[in-house]
């Protein structure tokens, strides 16, 4: 169970500074890729990968790891970030995003990047393969936990749904999932373009344990994830309030920036942004949607 | 001669496999009656999984078993198990060259009464053009046990395909099988007929029809579509010099498919293909539908005599 000391939480928002430049510079160097979706589920990343998974770089084919399953695929700029910083294969891959023979793809291919458990991209079916690795675990007796994180826009898939119900059919209480609500879609606001409300209500109907968090504050993640491990005999859906293209502040809550690299000057600036201390961004979770 | 569907011997294989290999899980949506995994379900029951009718979230669920080190089976009628899910299978399992086996009951025209809304007549195209899927067509229910033991010692995705109706053994009792190899059940000069599921006792019966013609065939059981035995095809195709192909498959990317076009570049000869001409099905006995939709030895006769007289016609 992660507990933050106030030093642990300066760390992670340094950590999480240098990462969102690694985001925005391979996605500038690529020329192409999803800034603001990879900058809005970062920090959920974060906490996962340095205070909540048994996983890394040395250790990572080892049976027994937690697993995470990215079914908002088009985010993974910020996964290779984190994987790369944890030493899961070199940070120099970062500037080979999305070119020819690079181990990075456009959307995560479990076949080429160490590190990457399921591949992904094409939206809506992360939950079911996490609900397959959920049974496998609990076939095994093993006390490995699976996380998931989904799009507010991807919900809209209907295999979503199929998978919300097996995970509440089979009690799947070692899956944890997260919804990234940054309320934007490529075609504006989701509210505009395919309304997922009442969203909270529609998977407490299923039957799941939902919560709800600021998506950019790791103790506010950290206590959902600590109420998610309590909870038995349910999934948890921890819907997670962020910010797209947080920390960015030309790119904040602007669907535009979905799937757009920065010019060389929008590049400048957002680099000159995330150099601050203060942690970037002038956004909250709870401003957004 | 005792018939089995090849279904039910599926179903008998994944008892006996699951006895021996406990790493072996079944999935279903909803039909495991018809598609006999129910046998496996009765047995281990910790080892299935039924997901209802949501055959997207059984694929994915599969894909995330075989990523955990299990070896799944997800079962389905054809249709469900292919084009319904096409997308599921093709980046959540090929892609990821995952551990998953499709096991697709009720393929073909012979579904019967049910009608074209579940008769699988474009499976096998659908399969064949998703990279890194193996494809095999058992013929008799001898042939699906071999099938299901191959697919669980390979490692990778598996599409089988199996059918609804009863059928007799047409493959020798200890006839060795051997992924991806063909097998010749008969030898003749005159051409090659190529078969796979139920149309390869079809092509035997339409071999001894040719020779009280005094025209030898060849047939060959094609059960692994893919990869293509193209070695055999080769060889077989400079002995005879005229394919008939034979399959309950639209002739368009089916078994059919991947022989014209293997040979089209590699040897070059008439090939005359035997299956649904681009048509969808329709209700009624799969007595009646063989019949009306051509796949009889008498329409693999006449193939046989047009592959003939492509050949024999000057160039």
């Amino acid at each position: 169970m992660p507990v933050l000391t106030d030093t642990n939480l300066e760390e992670l928002k340094q950590k999480a500074l240098k990462l969102r430049r690694d985001i925005v510079s391979m996605i500038y160097e690529a020329g192409s890729g999803h800034p603001g979706g990879s900058l809005s589920v970062l920090d959920i990343l974060v906490l996962l990968y340095y205070k909540v998974m048994k996983v890394d770089a040395d250790s990572y084919l080892d049976h027994d790891r937690d697993r995470l399953v990215l079914s908002k695929g088009h985010a993974c700029p910020a996964l290779y970030a984190v994987l790369a910083d944890k030493g899961f294969f070199p940070a120099g891959e970062l500037g080979r995003l999305r070119k020819i023979n690079s181990m990075l793809q456009g959307h995560p291919d479990m076949c080429k990047t160490p590190g990457v458990e399921m591949s992904s991209g094409s939206l809506g079916q992360g939950l079911s393969v996490a609900n397959g690795m959920a049974l496998a675990a609990r076939l095994e007796n093993s006390l490995r936990r699976i996380f998931v994180i989904l799009g507010d826009g991807e919900i809209q898939e209907g295999q979503v749904w199929e998978a919300a119900m097996t995970s509440v059919h089979y009690r799947l209480d070692n899956l944890v999932a997260f919804l990234d609500f940054n309320g934007l879609q490529i075609d504006g606001w989701i509210r505009d373009v395919m309304s997922p409300e009442p969203l909270l209500e529609k998977w407490r109907s299923f039957g799941w344990h939902t919560l709800e968090v600021d998506g950019h504050d790791y103790r506010s993640l950290a206590e959902g994830v600590n109420r998610a491990f309590a909870h038995k005999g349910a999934p948890t859906m921890i819907l997670a309030r962020t910010v797209k293209g947080k920390g960015v502040s030309f790119m904040e809550n602007k669907a535009g920036w979905h799937g757009k690299a920065p010019g060389k000057d929008e590049y400048e600036q957002a680099l000159s942004e995330l150099a601050s201390a203060k942690g970037g961004g002038v956004s909250h979770g709870k401003d957004s949607y | 001669m005792e018939k089995i569907a090849t279904r039910e011997a599926y179903g008998k294989a994944l008892v006996e496999l699951g006895q021996k290999m406990e790493k072996i899980v079944v999935l279903d949506a909803d039909l495991s009656q018809s598609t006999k995994t129910v046998l496996f379900a009765e047995k281990f029951p910790m080892r299935f999984f039924n997901m209802g009718v949501s055959e997207a979230d059984m694929m994915g669920t599969a894909a995330g078993l075989a990523a955990s080190g299990f070896i799944p089976f997800a079962s389905t009628f054809g249709v469900f198990a292919t084009g319904r899910v096409y997308d599921q299978i093709r980046n959540s399992i090929a892609y990821t060259r995952l551990n998953v086996k499709i096991a697709a009951s009720h393929t073909g025209i012979t579904v019967g009464e049910d009608g074209a809304s579940h008769q699988a007549l474009e499976d096998i195209a659908l399969m064949r053009v998703l990279p890194n899927m193996t494809i095999i067509v058992p013929a008799d229910g001898g042939q699906t046990f071999q099938a299901v033991e191959a697919a669980v010692a390979h490692d990778g995705p598996v599409y089988l395909r199996l059918g609804r109706l009863a059928v007799p053994r047409v493959i020798p009792e200890g006839t060795p099988f051997e992924l991806g190899k063909a097998q010749l059940l008969r030898q003749g000069s005159d051409l090659l007929i190529v078969a796979a599921g139920l149309m390869t006792g079809q092509a035997l019966e339409a071999a001894e029809m040719l020779e009280k013609e005094g025209i030898q065939a060849s047939v060959a059981n094609l059960h692994t579509i893919k990869p293509l035995d193209g070695e055999f095809l080769i060889r077989m195709a400079k002995d005879t010099g005229a394919v008939v192909t034979a399959e309950e498959h639209s002739i368009l990317g089916g078994l059919g498919g991947a022989v014209a076009e293997f040979l089209a570049e590699n040897f070059p000869l008439p090939v005359v293909r035997v299956g649904i001409q681009d048509t969808f099905g329709e209700s009624g006995t799969p007595r009646a539908l063989l019949q009306k939709y051509g796949l009889t030895p008498e329409s693999l006769v006449l193939a046989g005599k047009k592959a003939l007289k492509l050949k024999n016609s000057p160039k």
